[in-house]
């Protein structure tokens, strides 16, 4: 007992055991998603989080600890980001197509996205904290992350607002799209990209292939004009 | 693959360097985006070797986002006292954007078609 005591005294702080369980966690949920054949709500990240949760308060880890080891991949998302111009960059000549539709719907949704998402915290009377963590919901997780850092917001909160965004998103966009009868799988797309971003173009991949590529570009697009779009927002409306 | 994770790198570290520099609220790995983006035009045979590192890299991009989202039980107190109305606010905030674009892309490809008649 003693030894075991010894020996998770060790472990316990060294980079290795969180880096391997946080790798280890996201396998399992990979696995459990397929199982269940992927269905929006059992989403890899949020059952990750949720099979790491009670072992760190269990073990009465720190946020520190833990992200000793979960630092090499979270730094990750820098690199990743930057990657995002390559689908961009394969997608050049379908966005060439319908550039007016595109850049007015970009721009009209993500002003939306945001925008409501600080009238509606104001409204609900949030702390200013939350409101700023809440702004940069709809885009992609390493951008939404970034921009919450840059304006003042809490980046671990806006992680989790951004994954739920996408889950919410994922889960209404067929069901409202199919009330609306809109058939265009363009619009379709683009919108669950530019409102739910990675998780919900994985979800729009899944209805239609166009809807998909029309998503992913959205996806890209809003990653850069969100964090153009969240300052001027914050000024105007806060 | 070596290169191509500089290269990225690269990229970011130049976005960063510009966003701090210039003090621009937009995050260095955005702008980043955008500088490689930039490469791509300039050098358009950049995009095979750089496609086997990327998808794998996209591929697993959900994983990353694990560190950040199990930040959140150290963010509990926010959550539980705000849980109810955080909900609303992404479900309303969601629906209206999807509306507004979805709108906003039918209305402008049909004024686009009239237009080219």
């Amino acid at each position: 007992m003693n030894n075991f005591v010894n020996l998770w005294s060790y472990l316990s702080t060294t980079p290795l055991l969180w880096l391997t369980a946080t790798i280890g966690a996201y396998l399992v949920a990979e696995k459990v998603s397929e199982r269940l054949r992927n269905p929006p709500w059992a989403n890899p990240v949020l059952i990750s989080v949720a099979l790491l949760s009670p072992i760190l308060i269990f073990t009465n880890t720190n946020y520190g600890t833990y992200f000793e080891g979960a630092q090499f991949i979270h730094f990750l998302l820098g690199p990743a980001t930057v990657a995002l111009a390559l689908p961009l960059w394969d997608n050049r000549a379908t966005i060439q197509k319908s550039v007016v539709p595109i850049l007015c719907a970009l721009v009209a949704g993500s002003a939306v996205a945001a925008g409501s998402a600080i009238l509606l915290a104001q409204a609900f009377d949030l702390p200013m904290n939350v409101l700023l963590s809440l702004a940069p919901k709809s885009t992609t997780a390493p951008v939404a992350l970034g921009i919450s850092e840059a304006i003042g917001g809490i980046p671990t909160l806006t992680a989790v607002l951004v994954i739920l965004t996408g889950i919410i998103g994922a889960i209404i966009v067929t069901p409202l799209m199919n009330i609306l009868s809109i058939t265009d799988w363009q619009a379709r797309g683009f919108a669950a990209g530019v409102a739910a971003h990675g998780i919900g173009t994985a979800r729009a991949f899944k209805v239609n292939p166009i809807a998909g590529a029309y998503a992913g570009i959205a996806m890209a697009l809003n990653a850069l004009l969100t964090s153009l779009i969240v300052p001027i927002l914050l000024k105007w409306l806060t | 693959m070596l290169q191509t994770l500089g290269l990225l790198l690269g990229c970011q570290l130049a976005g960063e360097f510009i966003a701090r520099g210039l003090g621009l609220p937009i995050p260095g790995p955005v702008l980043g985006l955008v500088i490689l983006l930039a490469a791509l035009a300039l050098l358009p045979t950049l995009s095979s070797s750089l496609r086997p590192t990327i998808q794998v890299i996209l591929a697993h991009l959900s994983l990353m986002f694990v560190p950040a989202g199990v930040g959140v039980i150290w963010n509990l107190e926010v959550l539980s006292s705000d849980w109810v109305a955080l909900l609303v606010i992404l479900t309303l905030s969601t629906v209206l954007s999807m509306l507004v674009t979805v709108a906003t892309f039918i209305a402008m490809k049909r004024l686009m078609m009239r237009w080219v008649k």
